[in-house]
């Protein structure tokens, strides 16, 4: 093809004319964007949020978010008869009486549990490689606020359908926001609109399900995006890949029909699963009142680590000046999440301080060039795991045989001897990772080829690895530590004098101090070897 | 059209120019090729047989996705929906039918990007985020320069009073929300159990879901549990989400010391059924312990003892209803819970130590 069809090139005339675009798309079309299986993550979140868009739509032409009294008179009949509420009934009509409603149904549910999934996964993908780093830091944030949001966005609509199930994570919800300090009974009456359950929170939890939050992710997600596409994206160390470059595909054609595909997988895993894996089956729990509750209830998996913690807790409560303080609520209600959820949001911030690393960084870390931080994150991902399987506890208890509470009194002593058994050996895998690379890098890589030598003995020949792994390797960078006299040697500058300056410097110490340096040797090259096999990695 | 990409190969080599290259009175789309010259090393062109080949693997992929596609419409119009099998065999016709559609479609695409599209290992530059030095001079200035002519700066009284009037109207969006809720008054510590019913007489326990009163002659299988909600107010959730009661009969010998046996009528007690964590019902009973066990969080609560806590989060004891019967034999509540019932807040206090002063 040597010029555009007609029908593009007019409107891109007509467009150009008035936009401008031209020189938008001059600088755009064929923008450079890396590759490497782990930036795909990401992606699945975002599809996700489409998806929930495109099928959450859909269940709002049916749905009625009303709390009044009405009988069901659809055509399921197991509940034929039965008083419930107009939320319980419009959702029993779009699963039996519109036809895909059910489909649709389970594929927004899915797709809501992926979109969490897929930030979770993206995020600890961008921490383990500090992808973070300067000048990522907003949209690190950018992020955090996001994941908060979807945990927000998730639980409101899961309390949407009012049946028996959803109802009981709403109960819980209201007695967290009764046991606040001071605000709380407040916080409860004006969010249900008087006592529990009252007539008002599921219009409410439906004008922030599907305007509010879902309006404020949408911002936050351009901003994301946006972001990523001005201060393109980071890559993997590798052969050819600087600080000051990308190497990669263009979005136009590649990119964009990669990205196209990625779309439709998504989309098409979450169809299968709506399709062959129910979830969610409202119409088996029946409508909610207070005074039941179906056995082994289990909220959906992001909310799993607050349900454990609940759950982890020992009983503790104190009334003072005629006050009552709910720890045994407040505490596993908002400090895991709040460690969780701020350590995440400081964490760039933390680091710099330790570090004193100012500079800009575009080529990702390998998680075992950072030992500290990828320790401190595997300790965060335990503590996490910890109290996520906890809020499953009576489910192990009952497939493993173990006693209810002695998986809880497992669970209390594992929240705090696990996350410090990670961080160790994370650290040590890490280093003995970092070793492998360094005997790669000077002894080269064994070519399974045995020589005889002249005085008998048999050696393996080594070769130097491959251009482009060796081009990985060679990607660790030095963390650096800041300027401290810790030896004593020096004065030390005026800003580390204080405790917490002799803090500091320790950490940064600690923290940057690289155990396996580099000795490269010329590897001797055995000429009937040649350079080792050629891979692709990225 | 895309097939012609495939047979002229060299229209592919600079795709820049493939929307770019302009009429002649067209826009200066794409005028200089952006990156990639013909020949650059980045751009490696796949093997034009092998994507021949992919080609056809590729058309069959998207036939295969047009069938399907046609096939959700065909399921749409085929399979009603109403009971539990028809609504199963219509969710597998179109969920079947659109994952296909959508899979093939995802997997025709790649295989065009993989085997037909050529490989790419293009290098672009980096710019540091941050602006020159002049830039950053120059907007500084121009910043001094706007915020002097405004005289924002000079003229404090006109600053003082923008400010004083922003203040009231921030503060209105939120003084808006003030309906949102009346306020808690004392209503977390009351249940009807304390309001007589409206001919005067004492409130009914009956069971939840029929709605029958309970004769306490009836109710004697020791080891029995039932759940109770108050007479009158059956529906009323908010009623049902503070007064519902768990109701057991143990044998008299049973009880200990906790249970308050004057609140009892023949081994029969009552507890509410709010668990005092934050709230579920604790509607699990072990018959042979005694333990009354909440599923959310697992506390467990020995109905023996008054309820009182053995394991988990909860931090009190379910509280105690005083049960009687009236003259016809029904149980009926004597008065209200003692202490406010279900999840602990900041109004509490201690309730327990209130409720045992009033009554010494
Ligand atoms: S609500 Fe009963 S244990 Fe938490």
């Amino acid at each position: 093809m040597n010029a555009p069809p007609k029908a593009i090139a007019g409107t891109s005339t007509f467009l150009d004319e008035r936009l401008g675009a031209g020189s938008f798309l001059k600088r755009n079309l064929r923008k450079i964007f890396p590759d490497h299986w782990s930036f795909l993550l990401g992606e699945i979140a975002l599809y996700s949020f489409i998806i929930l868009l495109l099928t959450g739509t859909f269940l709002t032409f049916w749905f009625k978010p009303g709390m009044g009294h009405t009988t069901y008179l659809g055509s399921y009949a197991p509940l034929y008869g039965v008083q419930m509420s107009e939320a319980y009934a419009s959702t029993l009509h779009i699963t039996f009486d519109v036809r895909g409603g059910l489909l649709i149904r389970q594929m927004h549910h899915w797709a809501a549990l992926l979109f969490v999934a897929g930030m979770m996964v993206h995020m600890l993908r961008v921490f383990f490689t500090g992808a973070y780093r300067k000048p990522r830091e907003l949209n690190w944030l950018i992020g955090v606020l996001l994941l908060s949001l979807a945990l927000v966005e998730g639980l409101t609509g899961y309390s949407l359908p009012d049946d028996l199930l959803s109802g009981a994570g709403l109960r819980i919800t209201q007695g967290v926001a009764l046991s606040i300090p001071i605000v709380g009974t407040y916080i409860s009456f004006f969010l249900f609109g008087g006592e529990y359950p009252g007539h008002d929170v599921i219009s409410r939890f439906y004008s922030l399900h599907i305007l509010l939050i879902p309006g404020i992710l949408l911002a936050l997600i351009s901003a994301h995006m946006i972001l990523m596409w001005v201060q393109k994206h980071t890559q993997m160390p590798g052969k050819g890949r600087t600080e000051s470059n990308v190497v990669g595909a263009p979005f136009y054609p590649a990119f964009m029909a990669k990205a196209g595909a990625f779309f439709l997988f998504t989309f098409g895993v979450i169809a299968l699963l709506g399709t062959f894996a129910q979830i969610n089956p409202v119409w088996l729990y029946g409508p909610y009142t207070p005074a039941d509750i179906s056995a082994g209830s289990q909220p959906d998996f992001y909310m799993g680590f607050l349900e454990g913690s609940l759950r982890l807790m020992p009983a503790w409560e104190f009334n003072l000046f005629g006050y009552t303080f709910a720890m045994s609520v407040l505490i596993p209600a908002l400090v895991p999440l709040g460690i969780v959820m701020t350590g995440l949001a400081l964490y760039p911030f933390l680091e710099q301080w330790v570090t004193g690393d100012r500079r800009e960084h575009h080529v990702c870390d390998r998680p075992r060039n950072n030992p500290h931080r990828t320790a401190i994150g595997m300790a965060g991902i335990t503590f996490y795991g910890v109290l996520w399987l906890l809020g499953a506890n009576d489910e192990i208890s009952s497939t493993f045989h173990i006693s209810l509470y002695t998986t809880t009194i497992l669970g209390r002593i594992a929240i705090f001897v696990g996350p410090a058994i990670a961080y160790f050996v994370a650290y040590r895998i890490c280093i003995g990772l970092q070793r492998k690379d360094a005997e790669v890098l000077s002894h080269g890589v064994e070519s399974g080829v045995i020589k005889r030598m002249p005085n008998g003995q048999y050696i393996e020949v080594h070769t130097p690895p491959a251009e482009d792994i060796a081009a990985h390797i060679r990607g660790k960078k030095e963390i650096p530590i800041i300027e401290g006299g810790v030896d004593g040697e020096e004065v030390p500058p005026k800003g580390l004098r204080s405790g917490v300056g002799r803090l500091r410097a320790k950490m940064s110490k600690a923290y940057g101090t690289d155990h396996v340096p580099f000795h490269e040797e010329e590897v001797e090259e055995h000429a009937a070897v040649g350079a080792g096999e050629h891979k692709q990695l990225h | 059209m895309t097939d012609n990409n495939i047979e002229r190969p060299e229209g592919r080599v600079v795709p820049a120019r493939v929307v770019g290259t302009p009429p002649a009175a067209g826009p200066s789309l794409g005028e200089e090729p952006v990156h990639a010259p013909p020949g650059d090393p980045g751009v490696v062109e796949q093997d034009p047989a092998a994507a021949r080949r992919a080609e056809r693997v590729v058309a069959l992929l998207f036939t295969i996705a047009f069938l399907a596609g046609a096939g959700f419409i065909a399921s749409y119009v085929t399979f009603q929906v109403g009971d539990i099998d028809s609504t199963a065999t219509s969710n597998f016709a179109l969920g079947g039918t659109l994952t296909l559609a959508l899979l093939s479609l995802a997997i025709g695409i790649t295989v065009w990007v993989r085997q037909i599209m050529p490989k790419y290992n293009l290098v672009q530059e980096r710019h540091a985020m941050v602006s020159d030095p002049e830039t950053r001079e120059y907007v500084k200035e121009t910043f001094l320069q706007g915020a002097n002519e405004s005289g924002f700066v000079k003229h404090g009284l006109l600053r003082r009073t923008l400010l004083l009037a922003a203040a009231p109207l921030g503060l209105a969006p939120l003084v808006l929300l003030k309906d949102l809720g009346p306020l808690p008054g004392t209503v977390l510590r009351h249940t009807v159990w304390g309001k007589p019913t409206e001919n005067g007489k004492p409130r009914r326990l009956v069971v939840e879901g029929t709605g029958q009163p309970i004769r306490a002659a009836d109710f004697n299988s020791p080891g029995g549990i039932l759940s109770v909600v108050p007479e009158g107010y059956e529906h009323d959730l908010n009623e049902l989400a503070k007064a519902t009661l768990i109701l057991l009969k143990l044998r008299q010998e049973e009880f200990k010391s906790g249970t308050n046996l004057n609140w009892t009528h023949d081994g029969i007690v009552a507890y509410s059924k709010i668990c005092t964590h934050v709230g579920c019902p604790a509607a699990l009973y072990e018959q042979t312990t005694h333990h009354i066990l909440c599923p959310c969080h697992q506390s467990t609560f020995d109905a023996a003892d008054g309820a009182k806590v053995i394991f988990g989060p909860a931090a009190r004891p379910l509280p105690q209803l005083p049960i009687g019967i009236d003259d016809e034999g029904y149980l009926i509540a004597k008065s209200d819970f003692h202490v406010p019932v279900g999840p602990s807040f900041w109004e509490r206090g201690d309730a327990e130590a209130e409720a045992r002063e009033t009554k010494s």
